[in-house]
């Protein structure tokens, strides 16, 4: 089945120079180990397509049961340059969490997701 | 040696909340009151301002502030920590011992001047020895801006507000210190932590990193269970709750607003984090994957566990530039096919555009109400929109491509798409663009200097 992180998590995002970066923290620590393996910077590098024109980074916090991605060349000069009305990435958390990944029907019923 | 502290935040950038640092001197008890005032941008807005009178360049409303609330700090012997200073330190400082005296407050204040951090006249110098002072984003050596530099500060950590405080100062005002050195400096005065305490400086430093945007970590701009946090009206501005051994809890005056749980705590930590294995400040390199958070009661979060590594050789240095102009201009479009009236505007404005033969570096536009925030993410959006607001950007170097621009935007209304308003503001204002350079410097070449005043 598929599975929309705003059921999985919560998210906070900013910005460093023309960077963004979003933190995405398992709204249930059980729930970490399913956002580890299926979000990758690869998926979400797909995810955001145009909107982020270089690498995807990510770092793994498994003691706040959360990832960071660091999304480059999203902020269109990033700062005072960037002509974007969300020239700081503030609402690039929300924008990940319409992401939705594939959880097989079993496992989502132990995690308790359907 | 106390048990603890409370080194509370009352500001998380230069227009946060005017009366947070109030609520936070009267909401109960605090040892110290930590304000940190500038972004990256900030401090060339101030040298602006300084330039344009030698008695500017800091952040004023620092002044009336204090008038406010330094008898009461001074009567339970609260102590501030401010990066108030700017680009002008000593006049940030002489206009706060003017309003100590105006209060009777003589002999009552001692005032802790940090400089140092300013570096502006020494770039010549620094690039003419070698110094680069490269792009740590792009790698391109300094001297390619050169003649647009508008300020350069290097980033200062706790080690002159250490000494300011052991100097006796109940007010220590700085110019770009660290945002962490503000909430860290205080611990490591308190506690005598050693300048080789990896550890516990990498606590301190994450409990600065917590509180120094304010109320984002105790309810504000808040993504889990938003709809349930009480009383964002009287958000309750955080306190760090610090003991010698470098645990803390972060907490908030009883009966304000807001909360104070584990999701708040995590969300900022992971704001503006880069690789959180190497959290590099002046002062040491924390490790966010060793923090440990529990619930300690109501609006209490407990960390603890965190382990930091050795400093670098560097610190960041932070440049800003002059890097052209920009101005946006925005129009709303009313129901029915607000979003393809909009559009449509937008092409009716690039034609002119290219008709005038204006060169930008670039045009952006946003459709605000349909794709402004998430972009293609959001999908199309549904014709029946009851408004869209058409926002068209340009950025480029000449000042007059920019200018023309400008006046392209309100004759839309009688010559574009129906039912079009919002133009009331007038024609948009140019801006001229500060850019940011960060850079690194040798700590070698940075001496930070104190200096007690006297009222």
């Amino acid at each position: 089945m598929k599975v929309i992180l705003t059921q999985l998590a919560h998210a906070r995002s900013g910005d460093k120079g023309d960077t963004a970066n979003v933190g995405l923290i398992a709204l249930r620590e059980e729930w970490y180990p399913l956002l580890a393996r299926e979000v990758t910077a690869a998926r979400v590098k797909g995810h955001f397509g145009a909107i982020c024109k270089g690498e995807v980074e990510r770092f793994e916090l498994p003691n706040l049961g959360a990832l960071n991605f660091l999304l480059h060349e999203s902020l269109g000069g990033g700062g005072t340059l960037s002509l974007m009305t969300d020239a700081q990435g503030k609402t690039f958390s929300t924008a990940l969490l319409r992401m939705e990944i594939d959880v097989a029907d079993e496992e989502a019923s132990r995690l308790g997701l359907s | 040696m106390k048990e603890k502290i409370r080194i509370a935040a009352g500001q998380g950038f230069w227009g946060d909340l005017p009366d947070a640092p109030v609520r936070q001197v009267q909401g109960g008890a605090l040892d110290y009151l930590m304000l940190d005032y500038l972004a990256e941008v900030t401090m060339s807005i101030m040298q602006k301002q300084k330039a344009r009178d030698p008695n500017a360049g800091y952040a004023r409303d620092f002044v009336p502030l204090m008038k406010q609330i330094l008898p009461a700090c001074v009567e339970r012997d609260i102590k501030v920590v401010a990066n108030a200073g700017g680009v002008n330190v000593p006049g940030c400082a002489t206009a706060v011992r003017n309003v100590a005296q105006e209060l009777g407050l003589g002999g009552k204040v001692k005032i802790g001047i940090v400089t140092g951090d300013d570096i502006l006249d020494r770039i010549d110098d620094l690039l003419n020895r070698g110094v680069e002072l490269r792009n740590l984003d792009t790698d391109e050596p300094l001297a390619t801006v050169r003649d647009r530099i508008q300020s350069a500060n290097a980033y200062l950590g706790a080690a002159p507000i250490v000494e300011a405080l052991n100097r006796g100062a109940n007010v220590v005002i700085t110019g770009r210190s660290t945002d962490t050195g503000l909430t860290l400096g205080p611990m490591i005065h308190e506690f005598g932590w050693a300048a080789d305490d990896w550890d516990k400086l990498s606590s301190g430093t994450i409990a600065g990193h917590i509180i120094e945007c304010g109320a984002q970590c105790s309810g504000g701009n808040c993504q889990y269970e938003w709809q349930s946090i009480p009383d964002l009206a009287d958000v309750g501005f955080p306190i760090a709750e610090a003991s010698p051994d470098g645990t803390f809890v972060i907490t908030k005056h009883e009966g304000t607003g807001g909360r104070v749980n584990v999701p708040s705590i995590k969300e900022q930590l992971l704001y503006e984090m880069g690789d959180p294995h190497a959290y590099i400040t002046p002062d040491c390199v924390a490790d966010f994957t060793t923090i440990r958070l529990a619930d300690d009661g109501r609006d209490r979060v407990r960390v603890c566990g965190i382990k930091g590594r050795p400093a670098t050789d560097s610190l960041k240095v932070s440049i800003s530039f002059s890097a052209g102009f920009k101005a946006v201009g925005t129009l709303v479009y009313a129901w029915p096919d607000a979003y393809a009236k909009a559009k449509a505007a937008d092409q009716i404005l690039r034609s002119r555009l290219d008709r005038l033969g204006l060169k930008f570096d670039q045009v952006l536009t946003e459709f605000v109400g349909a794709n402004a925030t998430h972009g293609p993410l959001a999908g199309e959006p549904s014709p029946d929109l009851a408004e869209v607001q058409l926002r068209v950007g340009v950025r480029g170097d000449d000042r007059a491509a920019i200018e023309r621009f400008t006046k392209e935007i309100a004759p839309l209304v009688l010559t574009g798409p129906p039912a079009v308003t919002g133009f009331a503001g007038g024609r948009p204002k140019v801006e001229e663009i500060v850019a940011y350079w960060p850079a690194l410097i040798p700590k070698s070449e940075i001496v930070s200097h104190v200096e007690v005043l006297e009222t």
